[in-house]
């Protein structure tokens, strides 16, 4: 299967029954003569879980970091809810309601859980200084943080992590991070968010809660896409598996197909495979 | 009481208040300051001046110290050109102020109208200087800004601008003669008529003046000390204002930025505009408060705002610990009285009793001498008076390599103050969903 096969003629005969939240066109990325990213296009459906795998170095977070704004593309196009945010500025990109989480967990250490939480929501109002210090419109940044406290204690209760609200983020496991980090990018209330590796360093018990988790927020209307190394974890949760190899997608399809490719295997492999 | 429970009792006491612990450090600043004024055989006048001195300068450096925590201690953004947004504070009210007739010619403006405009002035400037920097690590950032402040200073000090026409507006700088400012404004309190040579007390400065003549205290005293009362209010204010803005989204935004910029930036915070807008803030702020500084001495020049100005602020925050507005005011203070006013005193108190002679003349020259394990030449040259700039510099040097070694946090930047405008227990949610 080639890039062709989502091609934008493909993707108008199936509008309407299958929404494209985001599409990825021919992007490309080289740091000085290496091509991180080659023409990697591929689309995905709103309400999925999509996983992106790979073998390291297939270009799976550069090709994040150039969805996300983090850095800049060489080339290509990428569309989000039918708004074009190629080269947009990642805060942008977040504020389109597409939001990251990193690799290695990025927790804010020195400031607390609850700060951590309190900090993602977006365009709060005691975000302009005059409105954080003026009396009259402090009564308005008090109530909207009423609001935000308490969204941020269901966040954490919905993670199971209210134990350790008051803690510094610093302070918190391996694990206990990586559920802070997902509880955060969700307290920004986006449509979709993209993880990389959220189940790396996770024990499996709290690997089946986050993927559960996964499946809840799913109904509730998210889309997600994420990486990951597992492929028990990937063949048995995602609607749609993308495989990048040498910065380019290799297939796309269902986890069951893309299983039984050849490709792949020889991918994973180690083995040249042509594209 | 053994000195261990001694301990316990004053740091359970004072660990908790802020208010107990500024008050308790003010009553032993003032203790020390006493103490030296009656070793040195002062008058009552003698001593209730240098009382003031020493709360002037207090309060002087705790806001220049708070002003400065909002930029590296709050946001990460590591100004090191502070002398440089004081000058222009400083030279944009100066030159509003100056009458047109005067030499160099000003506006003419009437000073609340020049103080707007100079903290506007400085404000915008702050932003612009930023701009390019903005996007670049911090230490590029203190590149720029500490050239950019020798460039301030250089200005205002070379001949072209001493006394220039631009554009058909007359005014200018003073070159390196410096600028006269307006007289101390707290003058109106006790004066009918503030800006006479020899104005006529009102009615509360009569009454203030007649009460404290027999006690041998000066008219320019009383004046003193109500500015330092007027300095105490703004710089409570100034407190007040970093507590609101430290425990804001706002404050909150800058808390993360300082940690980890993409990370915030991922979550959807335009932090170029954050850092600059915080930037311009703490640079209007400083202009603001060397005004302050300024107008109680009636004139500005160049040297004053040589780069050293901005590692004095830095240090006094530094003593403090950043992030912690208790903690500025408490590196403020204590910088002021210990560091800075503290060797030219102890100084003085060593001339008194000690008779040293064939002092040095240079540091270089007394530290040699210690080679042969003779400490008199230091101490004669150290009780010089041309000396104790060297002395304080160097004495400055070693309290910053002893804090960065052994406290890097400060007296009080262990301190971790939860950026949030509401408590964040599960309890008040709780109490919230009841009302």
């Amino acid at each position: 299967m080639s890039k062709n096969a989502h091609s934008a003629r493909n993707d108008q005969t199936q509008k309407g029954q299958q929404e494209q939240i985001l599409k990825v066109e021919n992007l490309r990325k080289t740091f000085g003569g290496i091509t991180a990213v080659a023409d990697v296009s591929f689309h995905v459906e709103k309400g999925s879980i999509t996983g992106l795998i790979g073998p390291n170095g297939a270009g799976k977070s550069t090709t994040f970091d150039l969805i996300t704004g983090v850095q800049r593309p060489d080339g290509g196009e990428v569309e989000f809810n039918d708004t074009e945010i190629t080269g947009y500025r990642s805060d942008q990109v977040a504020n389109q309601g597409l939001v990251r989480t990193f690799q290695i967990a990025r927790e804010l250490s020195e400031m607390t859980v609850l700060e951590n939480l309190m900090l993602a929501p977006q365009n709060q109002a005691g975000e302009a200084v005059w409105r954080a210090v003026l009396p009259r419109a402090r009564t308005q940044v008090v109530e909207q943080e009423k609001e935000l406290r308490e969204q941020a204690w269901e966040m954490l209760e919905l993670f199971e992590i209210e134990h350790v609200a008051h803690e510094s983020a610093g302070n918190l496991s391996g694990g206990q991070r990586k559920l802070l980090e997902m509880a955060r990018v969700l307290m920004t209330d986006p449509e979709m968010v993209l993880l990389d590796e959220p189940l790396a360093g996770v024990n499996p018990t709290l690997e089946e809660k986050l993927i559960d988790r996964l499946h809840t927020l799913k109904e509730q209307g998210y889309t997600f896409l994420f990486v990951e190394h597992d492929m028990d974890v990937i063949m048995n949760n995602c609607d749609t598996v993308i495989v990048m190899h040498q910065g380019s997608v290799l297939t796309e399809g269902q986890p069951d197909a893309v299983k039984n490719n050849d490709k792949v295997l020889d991918a994973y492999l180690g083995e040249e495979v042509k594209i | 009481m053994s000195t261990g429970s001694l301990q316990t009792w004053a740091e359970g006491w004072l660990g908790n208040n802020d208010v107990r612990l500024l008050i308790a450090l003010a009553l032993a600043i003032g203790g020390l300051y006493a103490l030296f004024s009656v070793v040195l055989g002062f008058q009552l006048n003698g001593t209730v001046n240098t009382l003031r001195r020493v709360a002037f300068l207090s309060a002087i450096y705790a806001m220049l110290a708070l002003a400065l925590n909002l930029q590296w201690g709050y946001a990460g953004l590591f100004n090191l050109g502070a002398a440089g947004f004081m000058a222009i504070g400083v030279y944009t009210m100066g030159i509003l102020t100056a009458p047109v007739t005067a030499s160099p010619p000003g506006f003419g403006l009437p000073l609340p109208v020049a103080i707007v405009g100079a903290i506007l002035v400085t404000g915008i400037v702050g932003g612009l200087a930023a701009l390019p920097a903005i996007r670049l690590r911090a230490d590029y950032l203190a590149i720029v800004t500490v050239a950019f402040s020798e460039i301030v200073r250089l200005t205002l000090r070379a001949p072209e601008f001493a006394n220039t026409r631009i554009a058909g507006v007359a005014f200018g700088t003073g070159g390196a003669t410096g600028l006269s400012l307006p007289s101390n404004p707290i003058r109106i309190l006790f004066y009918t008529d503030p800006a006479a040579t020899a104005p006529a007390p009102n009615a509360l400065g009569a009454a203030i003046f007649s009460a404290v003549e027999p006690l041998g205290i000066e008219q320019t005293l009383v004046i003193g000390w109500a500015y330092v009362v007027a300095l105490c209010l703004c710089l409570g204010l100034l407190y007040w204002l970093m507590i609101r803005i430290g425990k804001s989204p706002f404050g909150r935004v800058l808390k993360s930025i300082r940690e980890d910029q993409q990370v915030t930036q991922a979550l959807g915070k335009d932090t170029r505009l954050f850092k600059i807008k915080t930037f311009a803030l703490g640079c209007a702020l400083m202009g603001l408060i060397a005004i302050l500084w300024r107008l109680s001495g009636g004139y500005a020049s160049p040297r004053m705002f040589k780069p050293i100005q901005t590692f004095y602020i830095f240090i006094a925050l530094f003593i403090g610990g950043t992030g912690s507005p208790t903690g500025s005011i408490v590196g403020g203070a204590l910088f002021a009285s210990l560091l800075f006013e503290g060797p030219s005193f102890i100084r003085r108190v060593v001339a008194e009793y000690l008779q040293l002679s064939n002092a040095p003349d240079t540091l270089v020259g007394a530290l040699a001498e210690l080679g042969t394990l003779d400490i008199t030449p230091l101490l004669a040259y150290s009780v010089q008076d041309v000396s104790i700039s060297a002395l304080r510099l160097m004495l400055l040097g070693i309290v910053l390599v002893y804090l960065m070694q052994r406290h890097p946090d400060g007296l009080l930047g262990h301190r971790k103050a939860i950026a949030s405008s509401v408590a964040l227990s599960q309890q008040a949610t709780r109490e919230d969903d009841n009302e």
